[in-house]
């Protein structure tokens, strides 16, 4: 093995170690130390110059019971629950929406499609942040669609959307609805229409051509843009605490107000560690999901 | 081709409409001259005029630039050598650790990210400012910048770099002249990308910054916080008219290198 490789191979090894790694052990083991008034907030810190003992009260001082405070307190259940809750339900709302959308781009005449993809991606570049602040302008008690809705005379009251779990629905949506366009979007493309017209052919009405080739054919983008979807709403922060409510429960919302308001470090730690255990099985899914799509390509 | 259907027409507009038109309410309402934010007063500029006077905003605004680029910049390098990594260096120990280490921070909720990092810092007694918001950045951008340049690289013909070694070039020199040239454009987009990310984040800047830096996202959040306010439009409509131009530009050129590539092969096949 040459220098050069080694170097090469070190490098950004070496950092993603000490940037990705390590913290995240340092967040295992906090989980699993206890609350204390100090600086930092917790105990045991481990003492190096206190040599073999300093570690072994280190150690013994390390237990589980952040996390049985968790799991016996239901508000912390009631989080996980809900924010599953709502990043299933609002993959489902952004594929309902993303699907047709998708299809139609799909279907658009060729010379229009780079421009149409242009404008699907061109909101995912532009800032996440200014995205659902312009969503608060529209869907605000003063904001544009109470403005028109009271205009027309469909409502003569503001409907209240802001601050509650709907405003949350509305702004996943908004905000991942390229994620879910665009993964669906390429599988569609690949669609050999000659497909559809064979089925129709072989005695296929139109509809059950639609599910049994077209559904069929994409179901891996599907699957790959509801994942998209679903693993970022779970942890999502920054949705509920600007579009939700108070009693708007999401498990990204909790750990922020741990850490930040209550200042309680091993429950924050704790609390990140069950979300990642959440996260894991629709992680692995995923990955198994591309590997499939990568190898049938091939 | 077949006739577009009035579905697809219908589901293009309402798609197109439900992400653009809050966006375009938001540019117009940057020019009204009311402080009210959703009632119409009349056409001015005068929320441009107070935000470029905000010296909170123009720090703030001055920290994300220098975070943005030089994380960026960073991300780059380091990603576009974990891309090699991946690609070329064949097995070696602990190379299921480091996809790992690439992929994992994809799908990591920022929390997460931004908590464990934190928390780093603190064990190692780094002050929070400036350098702790790079780290952080490079460090999550990378593992972008190396999946845009590894899949480039999977496509790449790798013989036309043997071919340089074989003529006699340095290892050095054929990445220069032969490896480089071909993944640019790949490496361009994931600075690109890296640098929109740094941006755009709020969640691990918030963790990672200290008193001592704000950007502005936080400046941001905190002022959205409390409300909607026509300056947040005026700055808001900035960012979106940058991020436009910045795509757009790089949309045509990447298309523009991507036909030359193609005339190049061609004319090198005949």
């Amino acid at each position: 093995m040459n220098i050069a490789r080694r170097l090469l191979i070190t490098v950004p090894y070496a950092w993603l170690v000490a940037l990705f790694l390590v913290p995240f052990l340092i967040v295992l083991k906090i989980s699993l130390s206890d609350y204390a008034i100090s600086i930092p907030p917790y105990a045991p810190t481990l003492e190096l110059e206190e040599g073999w003992s300093g570690f072994r009260d280190f150690w013994v001082g390390l237990d589980f019971e952040n996390f049985v405070f968790l799991s016996e307190d239901s508000l912390y259940i009631k989080a996980y629950w809900s924010s599953l809750k709502i990043a299933l339900l609002a993959t489902f709302l952004t594929l309902l929406i993303g699907f047709p959308f998708a299809y139609a781009i799909a279907n658009a005449p060729q010379e229009w499609r780079p421009s149409l993809l242009l404008l699907i991606i061109l909101p995912f570049w532009t800032s996440f942040l200014i995205r659902i602040y312009a969503l608060i302008g529209i869907i605000s008690n003063e904001g544009f669609l109470n403005q028109f809705l009271i205009w027309t005379g469909i409502t003569s009251e503001p409907l209240v959307i802001m601050n509650t779990n709907t405003a949350v629905y509305i702004g996943i949506v908004y905000t991942y609805l390229p994620f879910m366009v665009l993964p669906i979007y390429s599988t569609l493309e690949k669609l050999d229409g000659s497909l559809l017209e064979a089925a129709q052919d072989l005695g296929c009405t139109r509809t059950s051509a639609f599910w049994s080739v077209t559904i069929h054919l994409a179901k891996p983008g599907i699957i790959a843009g509801c994942f998209l979807v679903f693993i970022p709403a779970l942890g999502e922060f920054v949705i509920p605490s600007l579009l939700g409510g108070s009693h708007t429960l999401m498990i990204g919302k909790v750990l922020w107000e741990e850490f930040f308001s209550n200042r309680d470090w091993p429950l924050a730690s704790a609390v990140a560690v069950i979300l990642l255990l959440v996260l894991i099985i629709p992680i692995i899914l995923f990955q198994r999901n591309e590997q499939k799509q990568r190898e049938q390509n091939k | 081709m077949r006739k577009p259907s009035w579905f697809n027409v219908v589901s293009l507009t309402l798609g197109f409409a439900f992400l653009y038109i809050p966006i375009v309410i938001l540019v117009i309402f940057s020019f009204n001259e009311s402080k009210l934010v959703s009632v119409w007063g009349g056409f001015s500029t005068k929320w441009y005029g107070e935000l470029m006077q905000n010296e909170a905003f123009l720090d703030a605004a001055w920290v994300t630039l220098k975070v943005g680029v030089i994380s960026s910049t960073i991300a780059t390098v380091l990603g576009t050598m974990a891309a090699f990594v991946l690609v070329r260096a064949g097995r070696f120990r602990g190379r299921t650790l480091f996809s790992g280490m690439i992929y994992a921070p994809l799908v990591m909720p920022e929390v997460i990210t931004g908590l464990s990092l934190l928390l780093l810092f603190i064990a190692v007694g780094m002050d929070r400012g400036v350098t702790t918001i790079v780290l952080a950045h490079a460090t999550f951008s990378m593992c972008y910048v190396s999946v845009v340049v590894s899949s480039r690289m999977a496509t790449f013909d790798e013989s036309l770099e043997e071919a340089a070694l074989d003529l006699g070039c340095t290892p050095w020199d054929a990445f220069k002249s032969v490896t480089l040239p071909i993944i640019a454009p790949a490496v361009a987009s994931g600075w690109l990308l890296a640098f929109t990310l740094s941006l755009d984040d709020l969640v691990i800047a918030s963790f990672t910054a200290g008193p001592s830096a704000t950007t502005l996202p936080i400046k941001i959040y905190s002022s959205v916080r409390l409300g909607v306010s026509p300056e947040i439009n005026a700055l808001s409509t900035l960012i979106i008219g940058l991020v436009t131009i910045g795509v757009l530009v790089a949309s045509v050129t990447s298309k523009r290198a991507i036909q030359k590539q193609k005339r190049d092969e061609l004319l090198a096949e005949h």
